[in-house]
């Protein structure tokens, strides 16, 4: 079987023995929650790190609490525990549904929300062991030059795989990070940039503490839905993710409204164009027609994942379709088979 | 005590209420594999034990200039290397292809051939010298695909071959097609593609080679078939056959995909050899891939006559395949992509031809249904196309072309019982055929479509004159029988099988049976676990040595009651008087009169095949014993925006002859079932290759678990199972295969149930969303409604091999060059066994798999 290179593991008990042990290192240090991310691509080497701070011993970056309304979430949250919380469930349903998405059971149990907005971003050439990667001679995003994606780019294309990240842009969530050097919030939508290497706003000493979801994106003043395209009913990484968010004044019509679209970008993907398109006016077949439309174009599929890309594009106008209209209380015509869910 | 038994004689046996037979027994392995006390290949540990990892290819296609260990033997823990020059001697599980090396010797020819081999004291540290051996290699052309195989003027794979790149071709006509061509009011032709994919078992291969004293050596190993693996190991490893011992440990599953001898089971061997100590090696998922022998990628076109009350005047069927880099079992998946053809349905003039590449690919080889899951999808579906356009429900085309059972078809396959009929029956009622099917409303659909296999390979692979399948008996005053057999337990319940025949005989309990299988020092020779033999041959052979010894006990326990012996019963673990049930002696009793009668007891039995008809050059392909029948319907939803479609239902017939045990024959269902629906549906074992002017590279895409899409419990429709009961006097207790015909219908079907969901065709499998959406949209443009191949490749098959059929007065022989009979009639019994070694020595046809 694929074995773990050797490497020197830490087990601190505390945030601030982290931030001590991370201070002034570099990227072969390496943080892990669960490790169904980091353990699996360091098997297969695309990963290196020489030294593996753990997370999991330090109980204050656990854990759901609601403060003035604003939920925050503790970054070493196990899944599991998002999916089964009943705050979640009721003020953020799109969210428990995108947890729920994540990998199978298994990995939900090990899996942290930290770890799942960190997630590396993945592609068919890159998600491979030592060897396999050997005969393509490496790709751009690990020790090679060519992004075998797209030859001729000058950027890396590996798609971003987090279910969460596309719900929790949606919902204007913030990411609080820790640091030797000092703490940061920042929108999570500045925490994602749009290359697949350099793909977070976050230094190899800082550490994800808590995601903090505005009072705003509760389920009794946003409507919000998320849509995941996958090969199978478990296990499998997005293809495609809609997220999407809708504010509504009392007549009905669109205030803001926000749809993230994943596993189509390096980052999670704003629909662009979509406030002078729906706001001002009521979720209809035909608002909702030209929303889908403008996802259509912010998707940027690549051959780099499971199914045919251009397909992949035309489902992106169909979930963004199918969200809305779950949104409105319309019937998500054309749904696709539930398991694709 | 050694004539072969023919299977003919046990008529008497098919009628009779089982103790065990028929009855849904737990199976003797079953607590231990749910307790995990069972112990697979990689359980095993030895004192001493190393580790071993096999350095592999990252070029598709090169020359091997030189290999450095240097920088490996500097890991610690180190302990040494192998490569190709060490073990010089070629292998392949066909004596017609033996074209594999432990190692590469001279050349790499695709990415995962294994080119070196290193072990050490740890399994991180075998792995860490395997990443730091450096080998040289000067690149040659890379053939990837059919249509780079046939081209001329590449560098070729392998130096021998039909020309270019091509493994094999083979082109056989049975009768005169024309004249069935010019009968048929509607001829019909398609082409059709079958992409390769791969068996998926649980299980890793694994092995674990345990030098013994001097120039002994054990291999332990995931394995269906032990014996094959124990002669390529004498061979190789320049060993006499009795200095190897090869035991193969339970298998977590096989599929086929362990039934070729694979690399790493001999570099294991000598590495043991070499270092004195044992070596274990467990390939990870990724090295399973290259190992692969799985299911060819098949490109097809068939040619088809029917008359307007649907019945078949004639077929020409030409199939391609891509090989990959070794022959393994190729020749004969070459054939089984046309043999079969007849079996299913009266088809009285027929010819095939077909052609198999090298490839820079993993070597392709037999999955579950050989060669017949591609032309069995291209038939099924041409079939509801034909229905169609003659204005006759697809179930009743079928119905009405039912092959004859006991026939002799156009190929000279002998058939056996059919019970297709009744399977028919069977989905067509399940499934509310006659009320739903056409009738269903827009995105939603039904599809039907059959299948048949064999049950068991009429020859052995190599050729030889003995026993296919042995088991010995040994009886004692314990009461105890221990049963010998050298079967290979896959999963599938072969254990169970050979438990219960013996059981039911002996009228004993499976408690009082011990086991010992699969051990080539300690068991009598069976083929493996390949081809759906094992219940008919083993069962068979089981049955055999079981009545000896029951003859043995009967008659020490008559003498003693003073009973006539034939009215002795055995059942309920006592031996008694039918006349006076209270007469008799307990079971134990019983073996201790025998072995003071007789001393010591033993007996064997032992199983071969009855002579198959035909006698043309490739003729060894194709008979069996009988063959199994299946029928399915799959309901599909459809949706016609995205192509997305599921499919909600499945019912399944399968013409089991008898069950030995119906739970076990219902998982094979079952079994077959999924792994159909996942070939139909997501399976690819595809490769990718980068852009030309930058890379030579042609690799697999999906090897691992994750992201090769296989269906999981979600993707898993229900499925309603119906076992078809009408014992074949040539199966043991009556029974027929089960392990690999369920498969064969269900990807047509699924075609089919699209077809009437939404009114296109998609004439490939695996069936992807955005096939039917350009479907769709080709009709919506008033195009044809269809995806799929469109054109067959120019090959020029050659010389066509031509026999008369039954029908036409032939004797199974081939027409010589002038087109008349060759003078072989007059062989007497002696003759005919001429004629069957000619079968098997021909070097071009004369081999026969799974």
């Amino acid at each position: 079987m694929l074995r773990l290179p050797p490497f020197d593991f830490y087990t601190p008990g505390s945030l601030a023995e982290v931030i001590e042990l991370l201070a002034g290192e570099g990227p072969e240090t390496r943080v892990v929650a669960g490790g169904t991310d980091l353990w699996p691509n360091m098997k297969r080497r695309h990963q290196k790190a020489e030294r593996v701070v753990s997370l999991m011993a330090i109980p204050e970056l656990a854990g759901i609490e609601g403060h003035n309304g604003e939920l925050r979430l503790g970054s070493t949250t196990i899944l599991d525990d998002i999916v089964r919380s009943r705050e979640i469930t009721e003020r953020f349903p799109a969210l428990a549904r995108a947890v729920a998405s994540i990998s199978s059971p298994p990995l939900r149990y090990m899996g942290t929300i930290g770890g799942n907005i960190c997630v590396d971003t993945r592609c068919t050439y890159y998600n491979q062991t030592e060897e396999w990667r050997r005969s393509i001679d490496y790709c751009m995003k690990e020790e090679g030059t060519i992004c075998w994606v797209a030859p001729s780019s000058p950027r890396c294309w590996a798609h971003s795989a987090s279910d969460s990240a596309p719900i929790l842009c949606a919902l204007g969530a913030r990411v609080e990070m820790v640091s030797k050097r000092g703490d940061r919030i920042l929108p999570l939508t500045d925490f994602y940039r749009d290359d697949g290497i350099d793909y977070l706003d976050k230094a190899p000493d800082e550490v994800v503490a808590r995601i903090l979801i505005p009072s705003d994106s509760d389920s009794a003043r946003c409507g919000s839905s998320f849509w995941k395209l996958r090969r199978r009913g478990s296990i499998d990484f997005a293809v495609l993710s809609v997220a999407a968010a809708v504010w509504t004044d009392d007549g009905n019509r669109v205030t803001d409204a926000r749809i993230y679209l994943g596993a189509v970008g390096s980052r999670p993907l704003p629909v662009a164009g979509l406030a002078d398109c729906l706001e001002g006016r009521l979720l209809s077949e035909e608002t909702i027609s030209e929303a889908a439309a403008l996802a259509r174009k912010t998707a940027t599929p690549m051959d780099n994942t499971d199914f045919q890309a251009q397909w992949r594009g035309v489902m992106a106008a169909r979930y963004t379709e199918a969200a809305l209209r779950e949104i409105a209380g319309l019937d998500p015509r054309g749904l696709p088979p539930q398991h694709l869910l | 005590m050694a004539e072969p038994s023919d299977g003919k004689q046990r008529d008497e046996s098919l009628d009779l209420p089982g103790r065990h037979i028929g009855q849904p027994f737990r199976r003797v392995d079953g607590r231990a594999k749910v307790t995990g006390t069972t112990r697979f290949a990689d359980d095993l540990h030895f004192p001493r034990l190393c580790h071993l990892k096999l350095v592999r290819s990252t070029l598709p296609h090169a020359r091997i200039k030189a290999i450095d260990f240097s920088s490996a033997a500097d890991v610690p823990g180190y302990l040494g290397s192998l490569t190709g020059r060490q073990m010089p001697h070629p292998f392949g599980i066909l004596p017609v292809s033996e074209d594999e090396h432990a190692l590469c010797i001279e050349k790499v020819r695709y990415v995962g051939d294994p080119v070196a081999a290193v072990a050490a004291t740890s399994e991180e540290a075998a792995y860490e010298a395997a990443l730091r051996v450096e080998v040289e290699y000067e690149p040659l052309d890379t053939i990837d695909g059919i249509d780079t195989a046939l081209a001329a003027d590449l560098d070729r794979i392998h130096d021998y071959g039909d020309g270019n790149n091509i493994h094999k071709k083979v082109s056989m006509r049975f009768g005169d097609l024309e004249a069935g061509f010019a009968e048929a009011d509607l001829e019909l032709e398609d082409t059709l593609f079958y992409e390769g994919n791969t068996h998926l078992a649980m299980e890793q291969h694994a092995t674990v080679a345990v030098a013994e004293d001097e120039d002994r050596v054990t291999v332990y190993s995931s394995t269906q078939t032990p014996h094959y693996v124990h002669r390529a190991l004498a061979k190789v490893l320049e060993l006499p056959p009795s200095r190897i011992r090869v035991i193969a440990c339970s298998n977590g599953g096989g599929f086929g995909g362990k039934s070729d001898v694979f690399n790493h089971e001999i570099v294991a061997a000598k590495m043991a050899l070499e270092l004195g100590r044992p070596v274990r090696i467990t390939l990870n998922r990724e090295e399973i891939f290259y190992c692969h022998r799985g299911r060819h990628p098949t490109l097809m076109h068939l040619r088809t006559g029917f008359k307007k009350d649907g019945s078949m005047t004639a077929q020409h069927l030409r199939t391609a395949l891509d090989g990959g880099a070794y022959g393994s079992y190729g020749v004969a998946s070459t054939y089984y992509t046309g043999a079969l053809q007849t079996v299913t349905y009266d088809l009285p003039r027929y010819r095939f031809d077909g052609v198999r590449c090298f490839t820079n690919k993993p070597p392709c080889g037999p999955k579950r249904g050989h060669g017949t899951p591609q032309p069995r999808f291209g038939f099924e579906v041409h079939l509801d196309k034909a229905a169609e356009k003659l204005g006759i429900d697809p179930a009743d085309l079928r119905l009405r072309n039912l092959a004859e059972p006991g026939s002799v078809t156009a190929n000279w396959l002998q058939l056996g019982t059919i019970g297709l009929r009744r399977c028919i029956e069977a989905v067509v009622a399940g499934s509310g055929w006659r009320e739903r099917y056409g009738r269903l409303p827009h995105g939603r659909g039904l599809g039907l479509a059959c299948g048949s296999y064999l049950c068991g390979a009429g020859l052995p692979i190599y050729w030889n004159h003995m026993p296919q399948s042995g088991v010995q008996l040994k009886l004692d005053r314990s009461g105890g029988v221990a049963v010998f057999c050298g079967e290979a337990e896959i999963g599938q319940g072969s254990d169970s099988v050979l438990a219960a025949v013996v059981a039911e005989v002996l009228g004993i309990d499976l408690a009082d049976i011990r086991l010992c299988v699969a051990d080539t020092d300690l068991t009598p020779v069976d083929l493996g676990s390949y081809s759906s033999r094992v219940t008919l041959m083993v069962g068979h052979a089981a049955h055999q040595a079981a009545e000896r010894a029951r003859k043995l006990i009967a008659q020490a326990v008559a003498k003693r009651l003073e009973v006539p012996r034939e009215r002795l019963i055995f059942a309920e673990r006592r031996v008694f008087d039918a006349a006076d049930p209270e007469k008799g002696l307990s079971f134990e009793d019983a073996v201790t009169v025998a072995e003071a009668k007789w001393g010591t007891l033993g007996t064997t039995g032992s199983y071969i095949p009855p002579r198959a008809p035909g006698k043309y050059r490739g003729a060894g392909v194709g008979p069996s014993p009988t063959y199994s029948y299946s029928a399915a319907v799959v309901e599909v939803e459809v949706d016609p925006e995205t192509g997305l479609y599921r499919p909600d239902h499945v019912w399944i017939a399968h013409d089991i002859g008898r069950s030995i045990n119906p739970v076990l024959v219902l998982g094979q269902v079952e079994g077959s079932v999924y792994m159909g629906l996942g070939e139909a549906m997501m399976e690819e074992q595809a490769f990718r290759a980068l852009p030309r002017h930058l890379s030579s590279a042609l690799v697999h895409k999906t090897p691992s678990l994750l992201e090769y899409k296989s269906p999981t419990f979600h993707d898993m429709p229900p499925v309603t199972s119906y076992l078809i009961e009408d014992p074949d006097p040539q199966g043991p207790f009556g029974a027929k295969e089960v392990g690999q015909g369920p498969l064969l219908p269900v990807p047509p079907a699924l075609a089919n149930a699209i077809y009437d969901a939404v009114g296109v065709r998609i004439d490939q499998v695996p069936i992807q969303p955005q096939m039917i959406l350009k479907a769709l949209d080709e009709k919506s443009r008033g195009r044809q409604a269809r995806y799929g191949p469109k054109v067959f490749p120019e090959v020029d098959f050659g010389e066509i091999l031509r026999v008369l059929t039954p029908a036409e007065g032939g004797d199974g022989h081939a027409l010589n060059e002038h087109g008349e009979k060759k003078a072989h009639g007059m062989s007497g019994a002696d003759g005919t066994m001429s004629s069957r070694d000619e079968a098997l020595k021909d070097k071009d046809g004369a081999v026969t798999t799974k």
